[in-house]
């Protein structure tokens, strides 16, 4: 199996030319077909061939797994119904509190901080010298994988006994100051602390570069405007800048809310879960792909859910509203 | 607004790093100047360093000899510099039964992330022209509900899903199994974001070649196709990233082996051993870095517009 590299090649690169070519195929035929239809009942014929494709998909793959979801989370590792004893479990054991817990501090800490941190990077740099490097810096994080952040930043926490030569740059810049090496991945709670840094990491650049853009879209007239009445920078900001990018503002940390509910490869990469570290997302694979128990899984992917549930209910109404508008 | 009517920010994005308005660009810059004080300078600079250093130490240590990414910090290569490309040709190249084996599974994510990104591209536009051009009753609930469905977490598909492959279809665990995931799980952001798009053409355009006797498969390709140009490609190269850099569809369907499994799926098992792949780590991890790292500057016009649309996905 290992070691034949190039025997491999060849035949990953056969189905890869077989997939893209069967797709091609399928499709070309469901459209080909759609082009012959007869002229009566043409337009029902082509919109079903447009749209069917996809819908079909996505009732197969996505809807009736989600409700299937639903359900398996009332059974048993076997399949059989339980009711609601998962969600008991959930609720009550040591250390699915702290996974609940855990998450909740997530939710806290990343939408916050990386929202305040970009807001203030992008004030600051806002027609400055070198604006576009400087927003690309801290923008990269966002291209790369959650695992490589997640290699990134086990380096920085890298842990070495005192007295030896420190390899992580958090641990030496510790030494440095004369203090005492620490296990910043192993010793709980703070561990999740250093965890969410990494996210924080990420998504500040996120924030930064969508605020950036709202920042520059205020009208000038109204800081002008300001200023005259006598308002000092702080003032401008926080009375004229805020409110006008306060829909951006909900923009970002709602989107950054769910990003940080799902997150899994951080804390995958990083400890495993371990050292009271697990989140729901990380729990739930744990569960349901590890252990076998799918009916704790889906519970615990239900509950995620319904922590999204509210954000899905408000975008849904903002969507209609705006529908309605047009 | 909300979430995803990402038009916003896509739109201005493109007015980023552009000088303000004509007229107004000497007034822009007396008012503003007055907010960046030297304090907020600093600051600035602060933030972008911390934010650099982490991945720069990384890219550093990558060219560290083994001994001395295991011995000492890569900042001592600046009174003790010695660089090898070791690393890498083993994370690549060598073979044996603990090897690393990043060349094959590098290949594995192409073969993954390239239909992956196609067949949504192909199924959603469609499915976006439908919605959009071809006027039915319901299309503003499908849309609606395709519009949901990409907010739900994926978590929510997963078990069933699987079961599904490898029970019902038995393809657990092969290309197909991960390409046919991954088109599902991107395909309600990428129809939202396609007939953002393609609902913005202007319909004389469309309504003239109806008059022609043009049909929707020919409207489709003669007309839509072209003019979308720009979008497929942004929503494309996003969906690709997404795909190339994603460790949980990757785990669940691929089965894990070097037959079929991602570079993110392989780097995160190599984690899971820091202590005996330390010396490895950073130039694994600069072998998966490396295509976003190039589509980030190389393509960031097209990457941001991607990835600011694309921001509620998962």
């Amino acid at each position: 199996m290992r070691g034949n590299f190039w025997g491999d090649l060849v035949e990953k690169l056969g189905v890869f030319a077989m997939g893209i070519a069967a797709f091609v195929a399928v499709v070309g035929l469901v459209i080909f077909l759609a082009d012959r239809a007869p002229k009566r009942g043409r337009d029902i014929i082509q919109l079903l061939a447009f749209l069917a494709p996809a819908l079909i998909l996505l009732i197969v793959g996505l809807v009736y797994p989600a409700i299937r979801t639903g359900y398996l989370a009332f059974t048993d590792r076997r399949g059989e119904w339980i009711g609601i004893d998962n969600f008991v479990w959930m609720f009550t054991q040591p250390d699915t509190l702290i996974v609940l817990g855990n998450t909740v501090l997530w939710v806290l800490l990343v939408p916050t901080v990386s929202t305040l941190v970009g807001l203030a990077y992008a004030v600051f740099i806002d027609r400055s010298y070198g604006e576009k490097v400087l927003k690309s810096l801290v923008f990269m994080p966002m291209a790369i994988s959650f695992v490589g952040a997640g290699i990134i930043w086990r380096f920085i926490y890298e842990y070495r006994a005192e007295g030896f030569e420190q390899i992580g740059l958090l641990n030496q810049v510790v030494v440095w100051f004369g203090g005492e090496p620490q296990q910043w991945l192993i010793n709980s709670p703070l561990n999740n602390v250093f965890l969410i840094i990494v996210m924080i990491w990420i998504q500040t650049g996120f924030a930064m570069v969508l605020l950036s853009a709202a920042i520059k879209a205020v009208p000038v007239e109204h800081l002008e405007a300001a200023r005259l009445d006598g308002a000092n920078a702080w003032q401008q900001f926080t009375n004229v800048t805020v409110p006008w990018i306060r829909g951006t503002l909900v923009v970002v940390v709602t989107t950054i809310t769910i990003a940080t509910l799902k997150v899994f490869d951080i804390v995958r990469a990083m400890t495993g879960g371990n050292f009271n570290t697990s989140v729901v997302a990380n729990e739930m694979y744990t569960q349901a792909f590890n252990r076998g128990e799918f009916g704790r899984g889906s519970a615990l992917a239900v509950i995620l859910f319904i922590m999204v549930l509210p954000i899905v209910i408000y975008n849904v109404r903002v969507m209609r509203k705006q529908k309605e508008v047009r | 607004m909300s979430v995803a009517p990402v038009n916003l920010p896509v739109d201005d994005k493109d007015g980023e790093g552009r000088a303000p308005r004509a007229g107004r660009g000497s007034k822009a810059r007396r008012v503003k100047q007055r907010l960046t004080s030297r304090g907020a300078t600093a600051a600035a600079l602060i933030i972008a360093v911390v934010w650099t250093i982490p991945t720069f130490g990384l890219l550093v240590s990558s060219f560290r000899p083994a001994g001395d990414i295991r011995s000492s910090g890569w900042w001592t290569v600046f009174t003790n510099p010695q660089f090898t490309f070791d690393n890498y040709a083993e994370v690549l190249f060598a073979s044996g039964a603990s090897s690393a084996n990043l060349g094959s599974y590098f290949v594995n994510s192409l073969i993954i992330a390239i239909p992956s990104a196609l067949f949504p591209i192909v199924l959603g536009s469609m499915a976006a022209y439908a919605l959009a051009w071809i006027g039915f009753r319901g299309a503003s609930w499908i849309f609606i509900a395709i519009f949901t469905l990409q907010i739900v977490p994926l978590q929510m598909a997963l078990i069933p899903l699987l079961q599904i492959f490898s029970q019902v279809l038995g393809i657990s665990g092969t290309f197909p199994a991960v390409w046919i995931a991954h088109t599902i799980f991107g395909l309600p952001l990428v129809t939202f974001l396609l007939h953002n798009f393609i609902s913005e053409i202007p319909g004389d355009v469309i309504e003239a070649a109806r008059m022609d006797g043009a049909n929707h498969t020919q409207i489709f390709f003669r007309i839509i196709m072209p003019l979308s140009v720009p979008a497929l490609a942004s929503i494309g190269i996003f969906q690709f990233l997404w795909v190339w850099n994603d460790l949980l569809v990757a785990l669940v369907f691929s089965g894990g082996t070097v037959d079929v499994a991602p570079l993110t799926q392989r780097l995160a098992e190599m984690v899971g051993n820091f202590g005996r792949n330390t010396h490895l780590l950073p130039a694994g991890a600069f072998v998966s870095l490396i295509v976003p790292l190039i589509v980030f500057f190389g393509l960031q016009r097209y990457f941001v517009r991607g990835l600011l649309a694309g921001s509620t996905k998962g």
